[in-house]
């Protein structure tokens, strides 16, 4: 996990090692500081001369500005270090995902990556800035700090080694009795919030059945639940700021009263008065790093569930890869499917698709129809090796999928899928998702084609009309109709719409049809649909069930021999109930 | 009343402190005098030691190196046992305000989060649609966060350094003026430099917070269209969209922490300069003789300055401990001040006195009673102190209403209809013609701007609206499961439903079919509303949950709508059984669905511009017969 990590520090390892490096020397002057102070203070009191005092005193103020210059230094590498860091692991992310074929997308729900490219990055970014700072900073201090006062008095270094693993043993316990607590508090707080969502998105739902009072009441037992663990946990921590005063207090004590004694037996040459108010600079310097040291114990533990998440990802191997050496040219949009199985996961009981054969030649229509789960989308999706088959093969232009460059097949077999997205930005934008390079002229020609032209034109800003995030703010049949433009600006040799036109209006439906019929008469057409109106034109309707084809024909030739299309064209256009 | 619907006035930022200061105070009264108090003491108690050497000190050079152990032992012992006095009383202050402190802020945090929902529970639709969803869950998650930050560390640790500085500053001039004007020297620059960096590294915070929130917008509609991405091949270009605002969080990520990164060491090491500084000026004192100023009246002594030491090094550290805390307060405010704009809003306004009661009907008169019935009445009091009672039967009747979601675009222009009990009525017509506003000014989503809407003859103004919806059931297109077990979510429509009852809704509906071939049927638990059910198996859910509810008057939008026609063929079987006797409005993309209605309004642009059975509007060869024969758009 650290390795895979680590591998997004790249061009922030000179500011990730200088960090540390800087802080070390901080620490080195910063504990020297209140030695030097102690000799001078003796000096005075054996009542030296000015010119030492003056002496002293700027070698303490030079030590303080190389100090301030270490730290702010390290500061400063730190922080770009550590942003750094994040700015490649979230830039590492967002092309591993980019990289993800359909299966890897569908392991890992569009929600939870969101949260590993943002939450979690946070965390791992706050989590190096310790590693790389403060966790070096501490046990340096510590250690340091612990010399500095052996080499002032041996003795008096007993009384740190009894209060040292007093505080190192209290935390000790505080951390593991808190920490348990924590861990299990913050998936239910995450639940919490997962519910006020749900809440949010529901409202209409919660508004028309009344059950507000109904919903405040769920959510009063979750939100009291979680804040008693909380609190339960927090008690625990509490008890940190009471521990650390204690140490430090009977440091105090005991070094003022040892400390005084000795003084005073040995006529101040074993221990001066300033080396015991050094003494106890340095307690309160070590009994701080111990307590920074614990917190950042804890931080860290905390954030490594952030850091495998993330790493998680990073290993995903993307399930569809380029072949060695792909075919970059697709003769025609003929399409046959031989043998096909498929299954979406290994785990799966059935297959999604079984024993599929059809042949379909270049620049035929077929219609698809069949119910929910028949495996429609399934199968169109194969074309264009959005997943791949099990067993059997699948050949566009007489090539295997496989064979191919991904962006040279996905560019010839264009899909318009069907839970379809428009993006934050101009219609015109959008458009050129599927060719960059489109003139305004092309667009506005293609645009007619999917009878998109003449609402956008209605529209105030035309062509530059803004779309909102998601495209809310187009009618569902726009956006279908925009999506089928962007769709054909690729010129692709085969467009698969899946149920791209449920709703756009017969009317609008047909003009589509005609419009591919008269326009692009050389483009493999297939459509998936829900209304026998939109397929009975086709040059061949597949029927699915249950994952199989179980009839194909003309619609003709379907209305005979396939009860299930006879089913449905009969629920069409005789409606539900005949009075 | 629509004027004020959008925000209460946004409180100033002074406000904001006061306000949440007056809301822990009125909740949290006797804990937060006893936090202040034990603050005080703990304050105390660690200042005193400064004070505290100084005699110590004093006790060894003039009495101790002078006259031997033996001399001063006892005293020596005296003092340390006052100390430990004091020391004990710090130590029980100091646990008991942390404790207390989070105790209270874990319970103001409940309090207040459960303060925003209730509130969230009462907010007229209006709002949901004018506040992305995303803006109204960072609430609950960052401005919670940032007042835990506030309430649990800030407030505490400021009250605590505050007073240590007074007291310090205190004891500083007892020991010595001289040096403590060196002191307030390293104090001012101090204050410049957190000013300064401190400032900066705010402004950088949110500036941060905004570059963040902005890549966290692009990473979620980009994840979300993923798919998307990959069938265009624009991997790349998403790539390198992803970069640029990558590499604009990064810039502003480093400035703000190289900001609050060098704060914590310049502090320190001003602290350091002026440690070394006050040796310095100390021992310059010592030896030139020049007389001390002190409260104390001590004469300048090594006993004055290394207890100054130490008292500088404990200054310094609380100053510096309260510049960090500016982030975190910055950032506080701006939290708190968005929750008090929620907690302000102005919530639905229900004025309506007529309520749903269960009655039976003895000798053709209505009486109230406890019990379920299943009759329903409406109980109307008059001015004049009467009540009435008309029976529930889904009489709807809409005249004359005119409405329109902004001031400036009406919606729904002069729209007449009468829906008598048992009727299926439909509506028919483009997208933005106004079909599902009618449904939604039915149940009081919003409120009409002109013309009546009576309900078994009474005007739905007069009606309370949460019993008015209690007795319309809807299915909507965007379905809305809750976690929960597929039982609880048949159960919503009902609470007080038995097993058995959901069942038999969930078989109304044709769910139960595919209910019980889920892995743990009606225990089975759903997630992330429903995830894990296809859309149609969804709807059918939603249906039955309708179903359980058993209310006089349905509205269907576009509750088939994907249902495969197949499977919608045996839905409609169902759904002809529920709505039997019930009042129906239903909107539908499908005409097959809407065909056998009582009566069909067609609505243009707000208007209905026909009406009539099927078999009627197909002889008037009208707008519906064009829409029949496919030979009209209907976008």
């Amino acid at each position: 996990m650290i390795k895979t990590l680590a591998r997004s520090v790249r061009e922030y390892k000179a500011s990730s090692i200088l960090t540390p490096l800087f802080v070390s020397m901080e620490v080195v002057v910063e504990c020297i500081i209140p030695f030097v102070t102690a000799q001078l203070i003796s000096k005075i009191q054996e009542g030296c001369a000015l010119s030492v005092i003056v002496k002293y005193g700027l070698l303490l103020v030079a030590m303080a500005l190389l100090s301030l210059t270490f730290g702010a230094l390290s500061g400063h590498f730190c922080a770009i270090a550590a942003c750094g860091f994040a700015k490649n692991l979230r830039h590492d992310l967002y092309g591993a995902v980019q990289g993800y074929s359909f299966s890897n997308i569908d392991k890992f729900s569009s929600s939870s990556l969101v949260t590993r490219l943002t939450t979690d990055v946070s965390n791992v970014q706050m989590a190096y800035m310790m590693l790389i700072r403060t966790a070096v900073r501490c046990p340096f201090m510590l250690v340091f700090a612990l010399v500095m006062v052996i080499v002032i008095s041996p003795k008096m270094s007993l009384a740190f080694a009894i209060i040292i693993p007093i505080l190192a043993l209290g935390l000790l316990l505080i951390m593991k009795n808190a920490h348990p607590i924590f861990k299990s508090v913050f998936k239910k707080y995450d639940a919490l919030n997962a519910s006020v969502q749900e809440n949010v998105q529901g409202m209409r739902v919660v508004k028309a059945f009344v059950r507000e009072a109904h919903e405040t009441k769920k959510f009063k037992k979750a939100s009291d639940e979680v804040a008693g663990d909380f609190t339960r946990a927090e008690k625990i921590l509490a008890l940190n700021n009471p521990l650390m005063q204690f140490c430090f207090n009977a440091l105090m004590l005991s070094v003022c009263f040892f400390g005084s004694m000795l003084i005073v037996k040995s006529g101040a040459s074993a221990l001066s008065v300033p080396d015991l108010s050094a003494l106890l600079t340095y307690g309160a310097q070590i009994l701080m790093s111990l307590m920074m040291v614990s917190m950042i114990i804890v931080m860290v533990s905390m954030s490594a569930a952030s850091a495998a998440r993330i790493a998680e990802v990073l290993n995903e191997q993307s399930a569809i890869q380029n072949p060695e050496h792909p075919v970059t040219r697709v003769a025609d949009g003929s399409i046959l499917f031989k043998g096909v199985n498929f299954r979406y996961s290994q785990k799966a009981e059935k297959n999604a698709l079984s024993d599929i054969n059809v042949s379909i030649a270049s620049g035929e229509t077929v219609g698809i129809i069949g119910g929910t789960g028949a495996g429609k989308t399934t199968l169109i999706q194969l074309i264009s090796r959005l997943y791949d088959v099990n067993e059997g093969s699948v050949m566009v232009g007489g090539v295997d999928v496989r064979e191919y460059d991904l962006e040279t097949l996905r560019n010839e077999v264009s899909v318009v899928l069907q839970k379809n997205i428009l993006f934050s930005g101009t219609i015109k934008e959008n458009l050129r998702w599927g060719d960059p390079n489109a003139t305004e002229e092309e667009m506005e020609r293609i645009c007619r084609l999917a009878q998109a032209h003449e609402f956008i034109e209605r529209f105030p800003d035309g062509y530059d009309t803004h779309i909102e995030q998601g495209g809310t703010n187009v009618s569902g049949g726009q956006k279908q109709r925009l999506c089928i433009a962007r769709a054909l600006l690729k010129k692709p040799k085969v467009l698969i719409l899946d149920d791209s036109t449920s709703a756009v209006d017969t009317k609008t439906d047909a003009l589509i049809r005609k419009a591919f019929a008269e326009e692009i008469p050389d483009t493999t057409k297939i459509i998936i649909a829900q209304r026998i109106s939109s397929v009975e034109h086709a040059d061949k309707i597949l029927v699915m069930d249950g994952g199989r084809i179980v009839s194909a024909g003309s619609h003709d030739e379907l209305l005979v021999s396939s009860p299930i299309y006879r089913e449905v064209y009969e629920s069409q256009t005789k409606g539900g109930n005949e009075e | 009343m629509r004027a004020k619907v959008n925000q209460g006035m946004p409180p100033k930022n002074k406000g904001v402190l006061s306000r949440l200061l007056k809301m822990l105070f009125r909740d949290y009264k006797p804990q937060l005098i006893a936090v202040v108090i034990c603050v005080v003491l703990t304050a105390f108690a660690s200042t005193i030691a400064s004070l505290f050497m100084n005699f110590f000190i004093e006790t060894i050079e003039s009495e101790g190196l002078v006259y031997g152990w033996g001399a001063i032992q006892r005293k020596i012992l005296i003092a340390i046992g006052i100390m430990l006095s004091i020391y004990v009383v710090g130590w029980i202050s100091s646990f008991t305000y942390t404790r207390l402190m989070a105790i209270v802020t874990q319970s103001f945090l409940n309090r207040t989060r459960q303060t925003m929902f209730a509130k969230m529970q009462t907010l007229p639709l209006r709002y949901f649609d004018s506040h992305p969803h995303g803006d109204i869950m960072s609430y609950y998650t960052n401005d919670i966060d940032t007042l835990r930050e506030l309430v649990s560390r800030c407030l505490p640790q400021l009250l605590n350094s505050g007073l240590i500085l007074l007291l310090l500053v205190f004891n500083m001039i007892y020991l010595s003026v001289w040096m403590g004007l060196v002191v307030a020297v390293g104090v001012v620059a101090m204050f410049f430099v957190t000013k300064h960096i401190g400032g900066n590294s705010a402004k950088y915070f949110l500036k941060q917070q905004k570059s963040l929130a902005k890549e966290e917008g692009f990473i979620e509609e980009m994840m979300n269209g993923q798919k998307v991405v990959k069938v265009f091949c624009h991997e790349e270009q998403s790539k390198a969209d992803f970069d640029r605002v990558n590499k604009q969080l990064c810039a502003d990520a480093t400035k703000a922490n190289r900001f609050a990164n060098i704060l914590m060491p310049i502090m320190g090491n001003i602290g350091n300069t002026l440690y070394a500084l006050l040796a310095f000026v100390g021992g310059v004192l010592i030896l030139t003789g020049v007389p001390n100023l002190s409260l104390s009246g001590q004469a300048m002594t090594v006993a004055v300055v290394l207890p100054f030491l130490n008292m500088t090094k404990q200054f310094t550290n609380n100053v510096s401990q309260v510049s960090q805390q500016m982030n975190a307060i910055v950032m506080a405010m701006a939290g708190a001040k968005r929750i008090f704009e929620l907690l302000d809003e102005e919530p639905e306004v229900d004025e309506g006195y007529v309520t749903l009661v269960n009655a039976k009907e003895e000798d053709g008169e209505l009486t109230e009673c406890a019990e379920r019935t299943g009759i329903w009445a409406w109980k109307h009091p008059h001015s004049d102190g009467t009540v009435t009672y008309t029976r529930l039967c889904g009489d709807v009747r809409i005249e004359h209403m005119d409405f329109g979601y902004v001031p400036e675009k009406t919606v729904l222009n002069d729209i007449t209809l009468y829906a008598q009990p048992g009727q299926k009525v439909a509506f028919v017509g483009a997208t933005g013609a106004g079909k599902t506003t009618i449904t939604n000014l039915i149940n009081r989503f919003y409120d009409i701007d002109d013309g009546k809407i009576r309900y078994d003859g009474i005007n739905i103004n007069k009606i309370k609206k949460a019993d008015l919806r209690r007795s319309l059931g809807i299915v909507l297109q965007d379905t809305n499961l809750f976690t929960g077990t597929v039982m609880e979510n048949i159960r919503y429509g009902k609470l007080d439903a038995t097993d058995e009852e959901c069942i038999a809704a969930a078989k109304l509906a044709h769910a139960d079919d595919f209910i019980v071939r889920l892995p743990d049927g009606y225990a089975t638990m759903l997630t992330a509303g429903g995830s894990n059910l296809s859309q149609g198996q969804r709807q059918l859910l939603s249906i039955a949950r309708a179903a359980v509810a058993d209310p006089p008057v349905m509205i269907l939008d576009e509750a088939t709508s994907s249902i495969d026609t197949r499977t919608e063929a045996l839905v409609q079987k169902g759904m002809d059984a529920l709505m039997k006797g019930r009042t129906v409005f239903v909107i539908a993309h499908r005409l097959s669905t809407v065909r056998n209605s009582d009566v069909i309004m067609v609505l243009e642009q707000g208007c209905i511009i026909e009406r009539g059975d099927h078999a009627k509007l197909i002889e008037e060869k009208g707008k519906y017969y064009q829409l029949y024969t496919g030979a009209f758009e209907l976008e």
